[in-house]
């Protein structure tokens, strides 16, 4: 887990929270997983991917990895499955099948 | 055409771990608007009460990489214009240098109804912000309660469809063109990417063009919102070409007063396209209701005249 500034649980008494209701870890949502979320899943098959990033393009939740201008696969810690990515791959590298 | 393997090297600045529904419109944009940014600019936003805000900010997480300020329903853009101006004064002050943009992000809400006159007053003291409305068409974090930019005849809570009542009875506020009459020196409509079209990158662009002006600039996009239009995740991209193909949501820019249209349609589709996609228009589809369909295509057929005659193309 990355170094944290802050260290809010459900133990936490509100003489401990951060005057104003600060949040003082910049982008900190990343630790909390939203993947639990999906009822369908998506698939990425690497060897038909032409890695032309248009699924990339749409995702709400920043949940493709990229590298390099190439797509290393999903974050399924934070996907909730919507499906638009894979209604914009024309070459089969998206699946869409229900989570398990 | 930007390059889209140079782009993903581009810094995220909205993380995933937000509590927007799944399929949600706005953090499509949010990312889009924020990827028009150099990676050495830092960003200052402030977020009218809304989805956006309440979703990607939940006490103790943030999805926001930059400064982000949690503002009223009301009052975003004047928050955004104080910021601003405190920023300007502790420059000249010699307290603070590098690079910063200035951002508000308002729903449809936020920035038509309840954020309009803190909207239009920052706008006329001329800030050098960025307004972005992601425009979904009702208070949907509410609920999907009707809003001034709710089109005619849409199924809300507040304006239900039934016997006696279509849905909502009011055509739509035209907010773009209220800020055309700010006399801004940018102000554009667009819609978020959607791979394929030829206006893919209408948003991204326009947000680049937006950055490198100076002064108070305003963006309009329709988002799409699956629980409020009643559509299916996956395919909303192709209902929001739509609103473009049927010129229900024309893609236009105006720079100093001078109108753009960036995309007219080879041939415009009949209004019906874009209603029989979502069931919040369903009702509108049975005989009965045939009137209210003319209706809202001559509606939609004026405004688009209208628009063709502003920018000199008829």
């Amino acid at each position: 887990m990355n170094n944290r500034k802050m260290n809010i649980t459900n133990e936490t008494t509100w003489r401990e929270t951060t005057p104003g209701g600060v949040i003082l870890d910049a982008g900190n949502a990343e630790d909390f997983k939203t993947g639990d979320w999906r009822a369908m899943r998506p698939v990425w098959y690497e060897d038909k991917c032409k890695h032309c990033l248009l699924c990339w393009v749409v995702c709400p939740d920043n949940s493709i990895l990229v590298e390099d201008g190439k797509i290393k696969g999903f974050d399924y810690d934070h996907c909730k499955g919507c499906g638009v990515c894979t209604k914009q791959c024309k070459f089969g590298a998206l699946d869409f099948v229900p989570e398990e | 055409m930007p390059n889209l393997k140079e782009l993903s090297k581009k810094k995220v600045r909205l993380t995933g771990g937000h509590r927007m529904c799944a399929g949600c419109g706005a953090p499509m944009v949010v990312n889009w608007i924020l990827k028009a940014l150099d990676d050495d600019v830092r960003a200052v936003i402030s977020n009218a009460t809304g989805c956006l805000e309440v979703s990607t900010c939940l006490y103790p997480y943030t999805s926001w990489k930059d400064s982000w300020i949690h503002t009223a329903f009301e009052n975003a853009a004047a928050t955004i214009s104080g910021a601003e101006a405190a920023f300007k004064a502790m420059k000249r002050k010699g307290h603070i240098d590098g690079k910063y943009k200035f951002i508000a992000f308002g729903g449809d809400g936020g920035t038509y109804d309840i954020g309009l006159q803190s909207l239009s007053g920052a706008m006329e003291r001329g800030h050098d912000m960025l307004y972005v409305c992601y425009d979904n068409g009702a208070y949907m974090n509410t609920g999907i309660q009707r809003s001034s930019a709710t089109p005619y005849g849409a199924d809300t809570t507040t304006s239900p469809a039934g016997k006696v009542k279509p849905g909502k009875e009011q055509f739509r506020k035209d907010l773009t063109e209220i800020m055309v009459a700010h006399h801004l020196p940018y102000v554009a409509q667009t819609v978020p990417v959607i791979p394929g079209t030829p206006y893919m990158f209408d948003l991204y662009n326009k947000a680049e063009k937006a950055f490198s002006i100076e002064g108070p600039k305003f963006m309009n996009v329709l988002t799409p919102c699956p629980r409020g239009w009643r559509i299916d995740t996956a395919t909303e991209l192709e209902v929001v070409k739509l609103a473009v193909e049927t010129c229900f949501w024309p893609l236009y820019e105006v720079e100093n007063g001078v109108y753009k249209i960036n995309y007219i349609p080879k041939e415009k589709k009949p209004i019906t396209e874009w209603l029989k996609a979502q069931g919040r228009f369903k009702h509108l589809l049975k005989p009965e209701n045939e009137h209210i369909v003319q209706k809202i295509q001559e509606e939609v057929d004026r405004r688009w005249e209208r628009l063709l005659y502003l920018a000199g193309v008829k």
